[in-house]
């Protein structure tokens, strides 16, 4: 594994009150890729993503760190989706590292598909990337990324997670949480909102094919994402990382608010953040101030009818969610451990 | 070098010689020697600098390929029937990239009812797809196409079809010249793409376009596949120039000039119709035959010129455009459509059914005595259609319609028919 700069493993400032963790308190040597003057820019601006669209950032921050991973050498496939529309429309594109659009449920299998052409061209130093949204990944996808993790491909698969099918209108995918609304699981009827106990976890099928990296992370924690990025690009064979990236649009938040909402995600426990090699899970983030489900669940409309006094149980499900995490992946700190 | 070898075998080993850089492929029934030699050349280090994906499915097969041809790497896959379907977004995007990717179809029937079994059903799926269709006659040619179907490919930006009739072929031992691999490299230059994802280059490929440019993208598709018109006879001549054969071009004519009946077909079944053709020219009959090879683009003015003496054209095609009719007949009309012919569609030979010199010359000579309908089942018992009927008239739960046929049939007839 590539030995990281020290920043990126111990680092853990907060600003006190607002949980923000900022550049400015850091030494130069130690801010991350987006605070340095010699940056690299793999999403330009003027793409058209929706204001506040957590999967942009997450992207950028991905690609970025992979770029200064891999010294540039790097390219990407990406699944039918909000990132391949907003970045790309011809003649234009927000791209600056090569990168090809093929189809909705194929991009792990395109990656595989270059990683095996650089193999054969003897030019290995060449890394390969897919990425896709959940619906891309978990859905119509997952055929091929097994396919990918089964060979063990060289090639990092990055989905970024929003819970549903935002770029054709906010339907239902397997990643959608229980309860929430989208187009296909409308607020109505006796049960409101998407079904409970459906749905799968990319990350820990993932690990379940025993590849050398598996992890989440969250747009809340850039310097998390990258680190991620960086371990993964630092290791051969397939590597699944999985970003949840707030979607204002589709979740019914406010643009400002997708940083936070992540973050509440995470501390609330409703999106734990592990890290896996070769299917054994190697650690976890830690909750620093565990939040109520309920705050984090009144931000997004998407969970509004769960507060009405007749859905008083989905509530209760989503806190046995958020629970049940905690206790799986023993988020809480124990007293007196740093965090 | 001269070799007694199945076609399959035959196959594997002429995409070896043409130097691939990315085999990626899924095992269907009949396609899975070709793709179980490959892996073994590739394993056992006969192929250099070759990558063999086992992939979970044909469309991660041909998704595979997709990328290690726009990554510039000389990519190839094979498949067949179900296969090719459960492919096809796939098999619409290569072409739609202009990706120079070869794949060979074991030609078999689609299913339901499953059937493994060679027609054309398959290859006829994506006939509009933008590839390049070339059907080979014998296994001499299956393995002297796909040598000049990565020439067509590359030189076009274009993917190539192989086309070889399932099992009749595939699983056939036959005479076959191997070429050498230096008669090859001189045939086939190294893969040059025409845009190849590179960190040293940065592009965006397939990307969205609306509706501002897409009849402009779509026309020069069909423009380019119909270049492909001049470059296939070309290929074919400057392959004959090294191998000293000829097995390429876009239709092969068999005693057809001047005769006033001509059977039209594809692949191999023109092997068995040429023995029953020599026969009745012998009896004094005006009969000859042509085989159209590259089915796309369809060689509309080469058949004019072959076809446009003849009094009676019979189109014989192993598929069939339900609720419409023969599919090669369609496309031999339209192009014979300014001169006054009469062009028969006959569909025989659907899901294995076997087409013998008995009944093809007894078609034949319903054809020369005008017995034929527009649309004609070759050997299709009509006893056992109108029973089906009727049952289905008397009951609303009548059941499967190939299971009911099959119990009419009898098992130990049915047998003897495969």
């Amino acid at each position: 594994m590539t030995q990281l700069p020290e920043s990126q493993q111990k680092v853990k400032f907060y600003q006190t009150g607002t949980l923000t963790v900022g550049n400015r308190l850091l030494d130069e040597e130690h801010r991350n890729v987006q605070a340095t003057m010699d940056r690299s820019n793999s999403l330009d601006s003027g793409h058209r993503a929706c204001q506040g669209c957590g999967e942009a950032l997450g992207a950028r921050f991905a690609i970025d760190a992979a770029i200064r991973a891999t010294g540039n050498q790097l390219i990407a496939a990406n699944a039918t989706g909000c990132l391949e529309v907003f970045t790309t429309p011809y003649p234009e594109t927000a791209w600056s590292i090569p990168w090809i659009h093929s189809l909705f449920g194929n991009a792990a299998a395109v990656a595989s598909g270059i990683a095996a052409a650089m193999k054969a061209k003897g030019r290995e130093e060449v890394r390969v990337i897919a990425q896709g949204g959940d619906g891309g990944t978990t859905d119509i996808g997952f055929g091929c990324l097994s396919g990918t993790f089964d060979r063990n491909d060289d090639v990092l698969y990055i989905c970024y997670n929003n819970q549903a099918y935002m770029n054709t209108g906010v339907q239902r995918s397997s990643a959608t949480p229980g309860a929430a609304r989208t187009a296909t699981t409308m607020p109505v009827g006796a049960e409101p909102g998407n079904a409970f106990n459906t749905g799968k976890s990319v990350p820990l099928i993932a690990m379940a094919h025993n590849i050398p990296y598996v992890a989440t992370a969250s747009v809340h924690d850039l310097h998390d994402l990258e680190m991620k990025v960086t371990k993964a690009m630092g290791v051969h064979g397939a590597r699944y990382i999985e970003v949840f990236v707030p979607c204002p649009l589709g979740w019914g938040s406010k643009p400002g608010d997708t940083v936070k909402i992540a973050r509440m995600a995470v501390e609330s426990g409703m999106y734990p953040l592990f890290e896996a090699a070769d299917g054994e899970l190697t650690g976890v983030t830690k909750i620093r101030r565990r939040i109520p489900v309920d705050d984090y669940l009144k931000q997004q409309r998407r969970f509004a009818h769960v507060f009405k006094p007749n859905n008083a149980h989905q509530l209760e499900q989503l806190r046995a969610i958020a629970a049940h995490n905690i206790k799986r992946f023993d988020l809480l700190a124990r007293d007196g451990e740093e965090l | 070098m001269l070799k007694q070898i199945e076609g399959s075998h035959a196959v594997a080993e002429a995409v070896g010689l043409c130097r691939p850089q990315v085999i990626s492929a899924y095992p269907i029934t009949p396609q899975t020697h070709i793709v179980e030699d490959l892996g073994t050349m590739v394993k056992a280090g006969k192929i250099e600098n070759c990558e063999f994906l086992l992939v979970e499915s044909e469309f991660g097969a041909l998704s595979a390929c997709i990328g290690s041809s726009a990554a510039g790497a000389r990519s190839y896959t094979a498949t067949a029937s179900q296969g090719m379907l459960f492919m096809m977004e796939a098999v619409y995007n290569a072409s739609g990239m202009s990706l120079p990717i070869v794949m060979t179809v074991g030609n078999r029937a689609i299913g339901a009812p499953i059937n493994i079994w060679n027609d054309w059903g398959d290859s006829m799926s994506a006939r509009d797809a933008g590839w390049i269709q070339l059907f080979v006659e014998d296994n001499q040619q299956a393995v002297d196409v796909h040598i000049q179907a990565f020439k067509l490919a590359e030189e076009l930006c274009l993917p190539v079809m192989v086309c070889m009739d399932g099992f009749i072929l595939t699983h056939s031992y036959s005479q076959v010249d191997m070429p050498e691999q230096g008669q090859v490299d001189q045939f086939l230059p190294p893969f040059e793409p025409r845009q190849v994802l590179d960190p040293a280059a940065p592009l965006s490929m397939g990307a969205m376009v609306g509706p501002e440019a897409f009849t402009e993208v779509r026309f020069l598709a069909h423009h380019k596949q119909r270049e492909a018109l001049d470059l296939i006879p070309r290929h074919a001549a400057e392959f004959q120039s090294i191998m000293g054969r000829d097995s390429g071009g876009l239709i092969k004519e068999f005693d057809c000039a001047g005769a006033e009946t001509v059977i039209v077909t594809m692949g191999s079944v023109i092997g068995t119709m040429k023995e029953v053709l020599a026969g009745m020219r012998e009896e004094g009959h005006s009969i000859g035959a042509l085989t159209i090879r590259s089915f796309r683009p369809f060689p509309s003015e080469a058949l004019i010129e072959a076809l446009k003496d003849a009094k009676r054209i019979i189109v014989f095609e192993k598929c069939l455009a339900v609720g419409m009719g023969g599919i090669v007949s369609m496309n031999v009309r339209m192009a014979l459509q300014d001169f006054p012919l009469h062009v028969h569609s006959v569909i025989g030979g659907l899901g294995g059914r076997p087409i013998t010199r008995k009944n093809l010359r007894r078609l034949f000579e319903k054809g020369l005595n005008d017995q034929l309908q527009e649309t004609h089942f070759h050997d299709i018992d009509m006893e056992i259609v109108n029973r089906e009927l009727e049952r289905e008239k008397e009951q609303r739960q009548s059941g499967s319609i190939a299971e009911n046929i099959l119990h009419d049939v009898g098992v130990v007839a049915a047998a003897k028919t495969i």
